[in-house]
């Protein structure tokens, strides 16, 4: 059921990806993303998919697993493709009635879908193949110049961290809830939207509530250990650059020079 | 047929399927439910008890191996599975976590209106159920929320009794209650079969639990069904439970420690008052 959602989840694998330094990861998906939207040419999305696809296979995560971590966006995708197919001027393929498909349409439609679904398996196999306790703690060296400027970075990952360690226990939660109310004879599935709604009540009042305790449970327990903020915590395991860093910043440069080249000053 | 109300026929169920974490939880399992019977369910942690009593109630579907209910394929494309929850309760662990209204009368009704009643009927049902459970009537117009643990239970226990089941499945109902608790909750357990001939499945991992009430254990380890028989025919196997980290009832190592103390006691009694008869019997 719900829990099929791929989302954000770790995916335990043994692979050079997973042990790659957090900071890698985080700052090597960002340039990713960025390179997607700097050129709009269909060679650029192909050395993209290519990296990606690289990138992919070496972190051991089955590609099928990949594929289902789309399906949330299913419906935005093709929301997508269609309003671009359909509302983009230029010289008419096919038309019928009020709608017309363009060839740019078509072109643009490509270029948007192709660029949604490398944005979410590529900011995916970075959450797959890294645990959220690592990640936030990259994010948290990331930012900490900002420490200058009063920005709380600490606390910032602290309640990133937080957060991300309980979307599972809160899908668990919601599908044990969901479940328990089935076997009452809830049904979330026939009638209309209100009615849909408003059934899913007995499933949002628990687990509110259920939240709220953890929050309160953990708060408490954060107490008792006397954490006090950020100031002088020192850390467990240190983030380390490690010599498959350095190789995996010089792919990284190397894409990077790809795609600048072909969107730059190839006329392919 | 008709002697058997529930079969279960070679059930093989995967969590994460196709995923590195993967992992059998029901590993060919099968068995009978009669009419009228007191089943206990009994297994370590992590044994797969839970995940059983989800497909009795087609909330997981079996990989492999299907359930039948009154000779009804209950995974069948057109099977009535929402009146099936209906006819087969099942009461989740910690259950208190699943109630949401605000009085008790109208959480207790949420079972019996989904089951179609209209709401006198649904609360005439209610109301009969938060009696039997042996709750007050000051509780009815309560919110669920400001009950005692112990009561909250009852509650959540009511609102599957409510829908009027033929068997009814409890999961570890005496998990996290005190031991006054415990006891007074078995005993109502036990009158619902006795009294209303309700089938009664009872999970739990403690056999002290269902030493008493039960008429058979069904008991289970890493996902298959090891023994299936009465429970003193079960007790004899005291070593292979204990290897499973189940053991037998408390009043078994009693008598044992007691013989080998030199006193003659039969070792094979179960319950309380078995154990104390033997016991008076052995000093006489
Ligand atoms: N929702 C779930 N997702 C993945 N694995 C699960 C889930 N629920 C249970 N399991 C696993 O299945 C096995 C059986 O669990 P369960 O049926 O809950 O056992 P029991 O109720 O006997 O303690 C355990 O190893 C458990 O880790
Ligand atoms: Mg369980």
């Amino acid at each position: 059921m719900i829990r099929d959602i791929t989302l954000g989840q770790y995916y335990q694998a043994d692979s050079v990806v997973h042990r790659l330094d957090p900071r890698t990861k985080l700052l090597g998906t960002l340039v990713y993303l960025i390179s997607l939207f700097v050129f709009t040419k269909a060679w650029v999305f192909v050395a993209a998919a290519t990296f990606l696809l690289i990138c992919i296979f070496l972190s051991k995560v089955p590609f099928s697993y990949m594929l289902k971590g789309l399906k949330p966006i299913l419906f935005i995708l093709l929301f997508t493709l269609v309003l671009n197919m359909l509302f983009t001027k230029g010289t008419v393929l096919v038309s019928w009635w009020k709608f017309s498909i363009t060839e740019e349409g078509l072109k643009q439609a490509g270029y948007m879908g192709t660029r949604l679904i490398l944005l979410i398996l590529g900011s995916n196999l970075m959450t797959l193949t890294t645990t959220p306790t690592r990640l936030t703690n990259a994010m948290e060296h990331v930012m900490k110049p900002l420490k200058v400027i009063h920005v709380p970075v600490h606390e910032i990952a602290m309640m990133m961290s937080i957060a991300l360690r309980f979307i599972p226990i809160l899908l668990e939660e919601t599908d044990r809830i969901m479940k328990a109310q089935l076997a009452r004879g809830a049904d979330f599935e026939s009638g209309n939207i209100i009615k849909k709604a408003k059934s899913f009540i007995p499933v949002l009042v628990p687990l509110f509530i259920s939240a709220f305790r953890r929050a309160n449970d953990l708060a408490m327990a954060m107490e008792a250990r006397c954490y006090h903020g950020g100031n002088g915590r020192t850390q467990y395991r240190p983030l380390k650059y490690k010599g498959r860093d350095f190789a995996a910043y010089i792919l990284l440069l190397i894409y990077l020079a790809a795609v600048i080249v072909i969107g730059k000053f190839l006329n392919l | 047929m008709n002697e058997y109300k529930l079969i279960a026929d070679h059930l093989i169920y995967e969590y994460n399927k196709g995923t590195a974490q993967a992992r059998k939880a029901l590993d060919d399992v099968s068995f009978v439910l009669r009419s009228g019977e007191f089943v206990g369910l009994i297994g370590h942690t992590g044994s797969g008890k839970s995940t059983l009593v989800q497909h009795l109630v087609a909330l997981l579907k079996p990989d492999s191996g299907t359930i039948y209910y009154e000779g009804a394929d209950i995974f069948e494309k057109d099977y009535n599975r929402k009146a099936l929850r209906g006819k087969v309760g099942l009461v989740f662990q910690y259950p208190e976590y699943q109630l949401f209204e605000e009085t008790v009368l109208s959480e207790v009704s949420y079972g019996p209106k989904n089951m179609g009643m209209d709401k006198k009927e649904a609360e005439l049902a209610a109301y009969a159920a938060i009696k039997r459970v042996g709750l007050e009537d000051e509780c009815f117009d309560q919110s669920p929320f400001d009950l005692s643990g112990g009561q909250k239970r009852r509650v959540a226990i009511a609102s599957v009794l409510a829908m009027k089941p033929e068997i009814l499945i409890l999961d570890e109902p005496t998990a996290g209650l005190d031991p006054a608790g415990r006891t007074e909750l078995l005993d109502m357990i036990k009158e619902l079969k006795d009294k209303e001939g309700i089938t009664i499945v009872l999970v739990s991992h403690s056999m002290d639990d269902v030493a008493e009430a039960a008429d058979r254990i069904i008991v289970m380890d890493k996902g298959k069904i090891i023994y299936d028989d009465e429970p003193r025919a079960v007790f004899t196997h005291i070593e292979e439970l204990e290897a499973m980290g189940l053991g037998a009832p408390e009043m078994s190592y009693v008598l044992h420690e007691l013989k080998a103390a030199g006193l003659p006691v039969d070792v094979n009694a179960i319950t309380l008052k078995e154990a104390k008869e033997e016991i008076l019997r052995a000093l006489a």
